[in-house]
């Protein structure tokens, strides 16, 4: 199965955008991946060895979360992508209760 | 390293933030990075926030979104090379929230300062990671 690396990471993959491995569950395949590039293992899991909330594994087009998590079975022809999340936002101001800053 | 955009995307980037306004809007830079590490961009992908809780200070984009968008990039053999979002009534300028929740290193973050409804500053900032630590770097915008 193929795993795609995305852009902001592939530093940590050898400059690889996509990898080819041997592998029966996204477990085994993020393991391999970590195995290989342990800088790479370093930015996608934190040090308790879980898998980083703001990492998005997908296989083909489904959400791991949907399916069995990290135990989801891949098969040969299955691509994995992962994807970190894209967010943010302009300063909120806790103390006024508004996005703003401006009091009521 | 400068990033490159044409003016009609430099435009339509903006022009975003303003008919998403009071809201932020968010989207996808497609383009191409070269040898030195210098970004151009060539498509702006438009896409929806999913932050409907708090959309006038928050944004977040679908990763189904951003899966889509990063096959699509491969297959015309280009790359995600940044992403954009707009502060309504706020500095054009990455805040606190917009750090923390930056996960793309090398990528640029472009945020549009959107004025009671009218565009006023772009600015770019590169995200860069240094061990553990991540910062966003001053990145001059290029419009050509």
């Amino acid at each position: 199965m193929k795993v795609l690396i995305p852009t902001a990471l592939r530093q940590y993959a050898g400059g690889q955008s996509a990898i080819v491995l041997d592998a029966a569950s996204v477990d085994d395949t993020l393991g391999q991946l970590g195995t290989l590039y342990p800088d790479l293992r370093r930015h996608l899991f934190d040090p308790q060895g879980r898998l980083r909330k703001f990492v998005n594994v997908y296989v083909n087009d489904e959400d791991i979360r949907y399916l069995a998590a990290e135990r989801t079975p891949v098969q040969p022809d299955d691509t994995i992508s992962i994807i970190p999340s894209v967010a943010g936002g302009s300063p909120y101001s806790p103390e006024s209760g508004t996005a703003h800053g401006n009091p009521h | 390293m400068p990033l490159h955009i044409s003016k009609p995307h430099w435009d339509e980037l903006r022009r975003h933030g303003e008919e998403t306004y009071p809201h932020e809007c968010c989207g996808v830079l497609v383009g191409s990075l070269d040898a030195a590490g210098e970004k151009a961009v060539r498509e702006v992908i438009r896409c929806g926030n999913q932050r409907t809780d708090s959309p006038h200070n928050r944004y977040s984009i679908d990763p189904r979104e951003l899966v889509r968008i990063q096959r699509r990039a491969r297959e015309s053999d280009q790359d995600i090379v940044g992403f954009y979002h707009s502060h309504p009534d706020h500095p054009a300028h990455w805040s606190s929230t917009d750090l923390e929740e930056a996960h793309w290193p090398g990528c640029s973050y472009v945020i549009t300062s959107v004025r009671n409804g009218t565009a006023a500053d772009t600015n770019s900032f590169e995200l860069r990671a240094d061990g553990d630590n991540k910062f966003f770097q001053d990145e001059e915008i290029r419009v050509e």
